[in-house]
């Protein structure tokens, strides 16, 4: 199973736990497992099906390029990341 | 020459075998540039062209009870004059939906003010005119009332209890969650590693202390510009200087609700940008006029304009504590960071939290940053931005505990440095990084193993900036006489269209001059991201390599077709195609060139990519500097940048960059500011108050590139163009504490305040 | 419309007359007038040398000379400082050297630098650095600026 890092401001969904394991193989099934096994991430980490614009996802420490459709292995890890904004 | 008992340019190579990458050829736009040939922005001229003037607010902070344009409309030669009620209602309806539409509302908003001005220098309106002298006359008949409101100018000011707000509507986000409070803090997001409580029980030492810094400007030499021809069957062509001409052309398609293939924008040669020309101000305006106006029509920033209603990189406060074992150890670090953002939210506090603590191993780290708006115009990107004012922090605190430790400051860093496998305070593994291997150099370098001048100060510092991936597009066509074209989309702002065609020759075994770049419009290649992030040599020269390889094993082919023989047996090498299994068969690409009309026809080789592996570049300085003890005036003696750059493809260009990021930090940090009023005026708005540094300020700026290759690129290649303006402002900080034995927290290092310091 | 004036000037060796309002600046009217664009705007108050031209043997700023000023003069812009298709030693110098990234404010310092090394063929870094205080180049931190010029000097001396 992936590994996902629940960032402190995300904790709150997961009751303090700061690591999760979830099954998944691309990154739209991560956010869905992990909101059924801690409802509220669906709300907090897309918006109309869509990841947020204020929020970068990067798996195995890039930041993906591919959206809901990047690949996740099971020993991937997955960062919730505040998108950057003036980095250019 | 000046001469040197030292290399003042080293290279430390990795071995290679390149036949063209790390070489140093002339860049192919060149000669155009040192004959004025060049075609930049401001020079564009076509037949009927108007020149457009902006109205820009006196006022930080106002209410618009009203605009009155008839007056200016009846002038002689005005031919048309646009304020925000011109964008079409469309873009009206997006007020209630979500992130993306705020940030169009924002963008329409910085463009021409509807309700409120939030900045002295905010656009109000725009005119056209037959010429700009007839277009400035009519801007002082526009009458617009206005309700003076009080502003906020500092993050202080702007999170203080009872602020004035700016966005009645503007909420606290907290990481997708929105926290309901209107606020002036448009973003609050945090990074934890470890438990940094626990860090600092474990410490023998702790250095704790705020750091200030102020608004300073890109300070690109040309003003921004564009002109807008808009067709009578509705296509709308830009021409401007602009580091993303898809940027524009996107942009553009959001505000004016035009389908995407209805414009085109063709990027002029640039006069600089550093990220400040990302975001579009003119083009918009422009257009406007032009739809009006049905001629083309030209505006073109004054530095006033430039200054005020441009965007800037933000002032910011920043609080450090970080503690360490007595043998050097840090055991926990914490950075507080709130970023002005300007009057729309998004400053660069995010990428500032991810750099603070990148050169660094720390078992237990907590970042806080706050976006906030204040009544200055929107900031932009500028050169790694953000990192700059989170080093000004974090690297003189460092240098605080060294002395505490009474290690080494080189020493102490390298104790703690981050490497391959160390995973940030933001949560993801570094691969493959080159920290390690700068603050070596750093170490061994001449200059630091050199005694210092009496009376001298000297001062260490090294900072991180990423690299971005994003999407990059590329053609090559073969001439028949196997000379190729290659078309690409990133706007060159320091010849990079050399660079990138550097990795088409080295697949194709040809000569750099042999490939002739064109980075052209929009209709004409694909979809190109900004040049910024340090990723156009990266990004776009990954899009030559592939396109290169399309080309290369289409020659292959061709060949097999020529031979008739199984395409497997053959290779190509050095621009020669032959046989694995046959040493008869053997033909130069030039050779096959001439052949391809004759034998199936042309071949282009296409890519467009959006690669990983994007890495990223440390820098470090060495400074020596000296204070006038009378005035206070720091000169800079001796100054050397050490930067990883992957592989150096052009390696005087990534010179060039080493030492045009050095000379910005250096001015960032002695005398440039935004001098501003009570009432947030900017009191110095030309280049002779605003002080960037002059040749004769400055000493030669010494480079060492150090080349860890970067595992995701085919040569290895990392983006070098921003790292380097991140150490500057920290190594000068603690040079001044070397010399002068005051900490100095606040920017910029001018002579007043390092006389105020001398004294206590 | 404002009156304009009849200026007759030599332009890199040529007679050029135009016309002119009074308040049109020498580098409006070469750029938007004449049509010799080489010549760059920065700043518009003399303070970033990317306008810099030669008048009479002076470097000026010509944001800061207005047009009608120029009567009579003989002005060098960066279109005259090439014979033809062959570059001057100081062009050769710059490209070689990568003394330009964005490249903007290049033609005011081969201006700047060719009246320098006609005063004076083997200046000092000291005395290039000072020369070229007026010219402001955001991209290079002017090194390979510095060091073209030197090499630049060199050339011209060997020529």
């Amino acid at each position: 199973m992936a590994l996902v890092f629940i960032p402190s401001q995300m904790q709150p969904l997961t009751k303090g736990q700061a690591r999760v394991e979830v099954e998944g193989t691309n990154v739209k099934q991560i956010i869905e497992n992990l909101d059924s096994l801690h409802p509220g991430f669906v709300d907090r980490v897309l918006d109309e099906g869509n990841i947020k614009p204020s929020i970068s996802i990067a798996v195995d420490g890039d930041i993906i390029t591919m959206g809901l459709i990047e690949k996740v292995s099971p020993n991937s890890e997955v960062h919730f990341l505040p998108a950057i904004s003036g980095g250019n | 020459m000046t001469t040197t008992d030292y290399d003042p340019n080293v290279v430390l190579s990795t071995e290679n075998d390149f036949k063209v990458v790390g070489t140093r050829p002339v860049r192919h736009d060149g000669v155009d540039k040192v004959t004025g040939r060049a075609i930049y922005g401001a020079d564009y001229d076509a037949s009927g062209l108007l020149h457009g003037k902006i109205l820009r607010s006196p006022h930080a902070h106002a209410k618009i009870i009203s605009i009155d344009t008839s007056k200016a409309e009846a002038l002689d030669g005005v031919h048309a004059v646009v304020t925000a009620a011109d964008f079409p209602e469309a873009a009206d309806k997006i007020m209630e939906l979500g992130e993306d539409e705020t940030k169009l509302r924002d963008l329409r908003g910085n463009i021409l003010a509807r309700d409120k001005v939030l900045y002295v220098g905010h656009a109000i309106a725009g005119i056209a005119a037959t010429n700009a002298h007839v277009a400035e006359e009519a801007l002082s008949l526009i009458e617009v009332e206005f309700e003076v409101l009080p502003s906020v100018m500092t993050t202080d000011e702007a999170m203080a209890d009872g602020a004035p707000i700016l966005h009645e509507d503007q909420t606290t986000e907290e990481l997708g969650d929105d926290s309901g409070v209107v606020s002036n803090v448009a973003k609050h997001f945090q990074h934890i590693k470890g438990d940094i409580a626990e860090g600092f029980k474990q410490a023998d030492v702790i250095v704790e202390r705020e750091y200030n810094t102020v608004t300073v400007h890109q300070g690109y030499i040309a003003p921004h510009n564009g002109t807008a021809f808009w067709s009578a069957d509705g296509r709308l062509h830009i021409w401007c200087e602009t580091q993303g001409s898809f940027v524009v052309r996107d942009s553009l398609a959001d505000l004016l609700d035009m389908p995407v293939s209805m414009i085109r924008v063709t990027p002029t040669e640039i006069g600089g940008g550093f990220g400040g020309k990302i975001p579009i101000y003119v083009e918009p305006v422009a257009a406007l006029l032009s739809k009006k106006t049905g001629t083309p029509v030209k505006i073109v920033m004054t530095r006033k304009e430039t200054f005020e209603g441009s965007g800037p990189t933000p002032g910011s406060k920043i609080k450090i504590k970080v503690g360490a074992t007595k043998e050097g150890k840090i055991t926990a670090a914490h950075a507080w960071m709130a970023m002005e953002a300007g009057a729309y939210a998004g400053s660069p506090v995010g990428a500032a939290a991810q750099c603070v603590f990148a050169a660094y191993d720390l078992e237990n780290g907590l970042i806080d940053g706050f976006d906030v708006v204040v009544n200055k115009p929107k900031t932009a990107a500028y050169r790694a931005p953000g990192s700059p004012n989170a080093a000004f922090g974090f690297e003189q605190a460092l240098n605080e505990l060294a002395e505490k430790l009474g290690m080494d400051p080189i020493d102490l860093r390298l104790k703690n440095v981050a490497t391959e496998g160390t995973r940030r305070v933001d949560g993801p593994v570094f691969q493959r990084i080159g920290a390690k291997e700068v603050l070596e150099s750093m170490r061994e370098h001449a200059h630091y193993l050199s005694e210092k001048q009496e009376g001298s100060g000297r001062g260490v510092a090294i900072g991180f900036w990423f690299n971005i991936g994003f999407d990059s597009a590329c053609n090559i066509a073969l001439n028949k006489d196997g000379t190729v074209n290659l078309t690409e989309g990133s706007t060159d702002v320091g010849g990079s269209r050399t660079s990138i065609a550097m990795q088409a020759a080295e697949v194709l075994g040809i000569s750099a001059e042999d490939v002739r770049p064109s980075v052209v419009d929009t209709d004409t290649i694909g979809f190109t991201a900004v040049t910024g992030g340090s990723r156009t040599t990266f990004a776009t020269g990954w899009a030559a390599y592939e396109a290169a390889q399309d080309v290369k094993k289409q020659c292959i082919t061709r060949a097999a077709s020529i031979w008739d023989v199984d395409p497997d047996h053959l290779q190509m090498e050095d621009g020669i195609i032959s046989s694995k299994t046959d040493s008869e068969l053997k033909m130069t690409i030039k050779e096959l060139a001439a052949q391809l009309s004759d034998t199936g026809g042309g071949i282009t080789g296409r890519a467009s990519v959006k690669p990983r592996g994007v890495g990223g570049s440390f820098c470090g300085n060495i400074v020596d500097l000296s204070i006038d003890q009378e005035t206070g005036k720091i000169t800079i003696d001796r100054f050397t940048a050490i930067q990883d750059a992957g592989k150096a493809l052009h390696p005087s260009y990534v010179e060039g960059q080493m030492q045009g990021g050095s000379v910005q930090g250096i001015g960032w940090e002695l005398n440039e500011e935004y001098f501003m009023s009570d009432e947030g005026k900017m009191n110095n708005t030309s280049l002779l108050d605003y002080r960037m540094p002059t040749a004769l300020d400055l000493p030669m700026i010494d480079t060492v590139i150090v080349e860890v290759a970067n595992p995701g690129h085919p040569f290895g290649v990392r983006g070098i163009g921003e790292a380097n303006i991140v150490p500057p402002t920290p190594a000068i900080a603690n040079a001044v504490y070397d010399s002068c034995g005051s900490r100095i927290t606040q920017l910029p290092m001018s002579p007043g305040s390092i006389l105020e310091a001398l004294k206590s | 419309m404002t009156t304009k004036t009849h200026v007759q000037t030599t332009i890199n060796g040529e007679p050029v007359d135009f016309l002119c309002e009074p308040r049109q600046s020498l580098l409006e009217c070469l750029r938007d007038v004449i049509g010799l664009t080489g010549t760059k705007e920065g700043c518009g108050d003399g303070n970033c040398g990317a306008c810099t031209v030669n008048i009479d043997g002076r470097i000026v700023t010509s944001c800061l000379v207005l047009g009608v000023e120029a009567q009579g003069a003989s002005i060098e812009t960066i279109e005259g400082v090439a014979d033809g298709t062959n570059l001057h030693p100081i062009q050769l110098a710059f490209l070689e050297g990568a003394a330009l990234q964005c490249g903007i404010c290049t033609p005011g310092f081969i201006i700047a630098t060719k009246a320098l090394l006609e005063k004076n063929p083997d200046p000092t870094e000291h005395e290039i650095r000072f020369w070229l205080a007026n010219n402001l180049c955001r991209c290079t931190g002017y090194d390979k600026i510095v060091r073209a010029v030197q090499d630049a000097a060199k050339r011209m001396q060997e020529a």
